[in-house]
């Protein structure tokens, strides 16, 4: 056997092959991935996401994407990509370059929204592209007998990804609402209805996932029982100059790079396992810093803010003139 | 290798015994002559061969009585292990875990046959052939957490994650040091904490804690953490305090170098991918003195460590009154000459000791 090995930025790479490119509605295609050396996928538990590496000329992207196939089923991966036309380029490139047969690489999956496994009852509410991780579960509780529903909200029937599948499948346990219609989710009457030990999960656009929590909180049910995943993307800002002091390197992070690909770029092996301001992984040291923090991330607490020694680099940006970083 | 397992006993007449192996591959926990707390961990891919850190679990000359012995532990005391009812599919995940590395790691001792979901799990040390139906409960004569921790050295906690916390909501505890399983179970990483000196203070714990919630599927994490136990008692816990506390008064200079034992615990960590739990395997190994001795860099290195460490721990680890002791025992060995950095003997190079 070999000797130890350093750690090693992000999660265990899995080396795949794209079997299938399926449109599902105007904006969202799922793609399949089959294990390239053969062999079935790891198990892995609904919620779960996976870090995809696109090869873009010479620039490698990398975007974690929920895993929606059925956990019970380890032959092929699936995830759906929304196509973002105003996006940083993840999912267009998805769309754009990605065929059947092509050798791609994804990591091995990391659960940030896994299932509470006390809860009497599962419920879902689903936004838009939100309903990914909702499969994955759903597979897994169909699995274990366990007792759920789901509520899903779309902009029309044409944009509702998987709804059809999902209303003929478990027509008693699924139901979606259109906003087109003018119908929204009855957020206050389904959660007030709840048998004790129900565990509320959401996922989807920011809006919905405050809306959630702000209503369970207002009718007194536990922080604790409220989940949500909020995969944030990078937000573009202006540029500006860091001094890693580690790899003796000063980088410029670009308006519409983050901190952490900006390292990336320059060959720096930094740490991180969601990109998404989530995990905790990322969390940087900052060594001096002239100027202000933007902190976009859900990991640091306030005192980390307070103190100014810490950024999470794969969200979070900085303004001002001189930033030191223990990297 | 062929692993000769030996017969023998952790209480009553303590038959434990290491080969010169095993004395070799022992995991001795200092990597400098000065010991304190710190977040020592590290990724667990594999090590030197032949090394305790080689193989996923490792098995050992003393598998198959120890083995014995947890079975004993639990007749007398079934509460050494529990498990919450959410935590089933952890315990299945656990099984998996195990059978699919100990199949692959040692395919003369174990062998795993998948069809589906019919499993047929061969362990050839402990004589047992099984048929099971994988996550159906009821094909297994316990529950999958306690069957196959029932066929692993070291005590096992599974950690569920939650709210950002680790909850040890279901364990294998019979080899413990002074820990109950019965009293922790359902409280979080830092409550069973509680009792540990100066760490919290100094941050390891919410460093530690941070690092586990991260672990990735596929990239388990290893520390060592020790103590001092005389006797070879595998079975150190507070339920049985009254039982081998005493144990510690009867340490002599003439007994002191076969009774005192430097007891080490290889702790890993792994993600388990269906229920998303953390597994902690704590293996226990211990050494007495004397066989520690035959090594010179530890001979030198363990004097120096026991003899400088702070009051607190020593207190805490439950050998303060010994200590003149077994200071008097290994300054005999200690020539004052250099060690050499890390935890592995290096027996060809170190120079032999005075004694
Ligand atoms: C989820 C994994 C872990 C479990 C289940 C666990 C469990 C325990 C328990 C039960 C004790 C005994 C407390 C008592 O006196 O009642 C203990 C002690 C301790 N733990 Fe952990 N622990 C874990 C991870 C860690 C990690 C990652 C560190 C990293 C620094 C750590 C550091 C310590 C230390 C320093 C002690 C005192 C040990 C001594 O001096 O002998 N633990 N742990
Ligand atoms: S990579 Fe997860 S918080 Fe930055």
């Amino acid at each position: 056997m070999s000797a130890p090995q350093k750690a090693k930025a992000g999660a265990e790479k899995i080396a795949v092959t794209v079997s299938a490119v399926v449109p599902v509605t105007e904006y969202v295609t799922r793609f399949e991935f089959t294990r390239t050396d053969g062999a079935d996928f790891p198990p892995f538990s609904g919620g779960a996401h996976t870090v995809v590496s696109m090869e873009d000329g010479d620039r490698t992207r990398l975007n974690p994407y929920s895993l929606m196939s059925d956990p019970t089923d380890l032959s092929h991966y699936a995830i759906s990509v929304r196509r973002e036309d105003t996006g940083r380029g993840g999912s267009a490139f998805m769309h754009s370059q990605v065929a059947p047969g092509d050798a791609m690489t994804i990591t091995c999956p990391v659960n940030l929204f896994g299932l509470d496994w006390r809860a009497k009852k599962h419920i879902f509410f689903a936004g838009g592209i939100g309903i990914t991780p909702f499969l994955a579960m759903i597979g897994q509780l169909e699995q274990t007998n366990g007792n759920w529903e789901l509520h899903y909200a779309a902009r029309t029937p044409e944009s509702a990804a998987y709804a059809d599948m999902l209303l003929a499948k478990f027509p008693t346990k699924v139901h979606v609402y259109y906003s087109g219609q003018g119908v929204r989710i009855p957020l206050e009457s389904l959660l007030s209805g709840q048998p004790l030990g129900t565990h509320a999960y959401v996922c989807g656009p920011a809006g919905l996932i405050d809306l959630v929590h702000d209503t369970a909180t207002g009718i007194g049910w536990p922080h604790s029982n409220v989940h949500s995943e909020e995969f944030l993307a990078p937000a573009p800002g202006a540029p500006f100059e860091v001094r890693l002091c580690k790899s003796d390197k000063t980088i410029t992070v670009g308006e519409h790079e983050s901190l952490l690909e900006a390292m990336e770029r320059e060959g720096v092996d930094a740490p991180f396992l969601c990109r998404g301001g989530s995990c905790g992984q990322c969390e940087t040291n900052v060594v001096s810093a002239d100027g202000g923090f933007i902190h976009r991330d859900h990991w640091l607490d306030d005192d980390d803010r307070a103190s100014g020694k810490k950024i999470m680099p794969c969200v979070s940006r900085f303004v001002g003139t001189t930033l030191e970083l223990d990297r | 290798m062929t692993i000769q397992f030996n017969d023998e006993t952790f209480r009553d007449d303590y038959s434990f015994h290491n080969s010169e192996w095993a004395i070799r591959r022992f995991p001795f926990p200092f990597h400098e002559d000065s010991y304190m707390y710190s977040m020592n961990a590290e990724q667990h891919r594999g090590g030197p061969d032949g090394s305790v850190y080689e193989n996923r679990f490792d098995v050992d000359e003393h598998y198959v009585s120890e083995m014995q012995d947890r079975a004993k532990v639990l007749s007398e005391d079934p509460l050494r292990c529990q498990s919450l009812p959410h935590m089933t599919l952890a315990g299945w995940d656990l099984l998996e875990l195990i059978m699919v590395s100990k199949s692959e790691d040692y395919p003369d001792l174990f062998e795993l046959h998948r069809d589906g979901d019919q499993w047929r799990w061969v362990n050839k040390p402990l004589g047992i052939d099984d048929t099971f139906t994988f996550l159906d409960e009821s094909t297994l004569p316990y529950g999958p957490m306690e069957y196959i921790t029932r066929q692993s050295q070291g005590d096992f906690a599974l950690l569920d994650q939650r709210d950002e916390n680790l909850w040890m909501d279901a364990g294998m505890v019979t080899t413990q040091a002074d820990w109950s399983l019965d009293f922790n179970i359902g409280m979080n990483f830092i409550e069973w904490h509680g009792p540990v000196p100066l760490a919290n203070e100094m941050g390891i714990f919410k460093r530690a804690l941070k690092f586990l919630l991260n672990i990735p599927q596929g990239s388990p994490g290893r520390r060592l953490n020790w103590t001092m136990t005389v006797n070879p008692l595998l079975d150190t816990s507070p339920e049985n305090y009254h039982k081998w506390g005493i144990q510690k008064t009867t340490l002599t200079p003439e007994n002191i170098g076969a009774k005192q034992h430097l007891r080490v615990e290889l702790q890993t960590f792994y993600r388990l991918p269906r229920s998303n739990a953390l597994a902690f395997p704590i293996r226990c190994y211990l050494c007495s003195f004397q066989d520690l001795m035959t090594m010179p860099k530890w001979g030198r290195r363990l004097h120096r460590v026991v003899r400088d460490l702070p009051v607190e721990l020593a207190t805490y680890k439950g050998f303060i009154d010994n200590r003149p002791l077994m200071i008097d025992y290994l300054s005999k060995f200690d020539d004052g000459l250099p060690t050499s950095p890390g935890i592995f003997p290096e027996p060809e190079t170190e120079p032999p000791l005075k004694t």
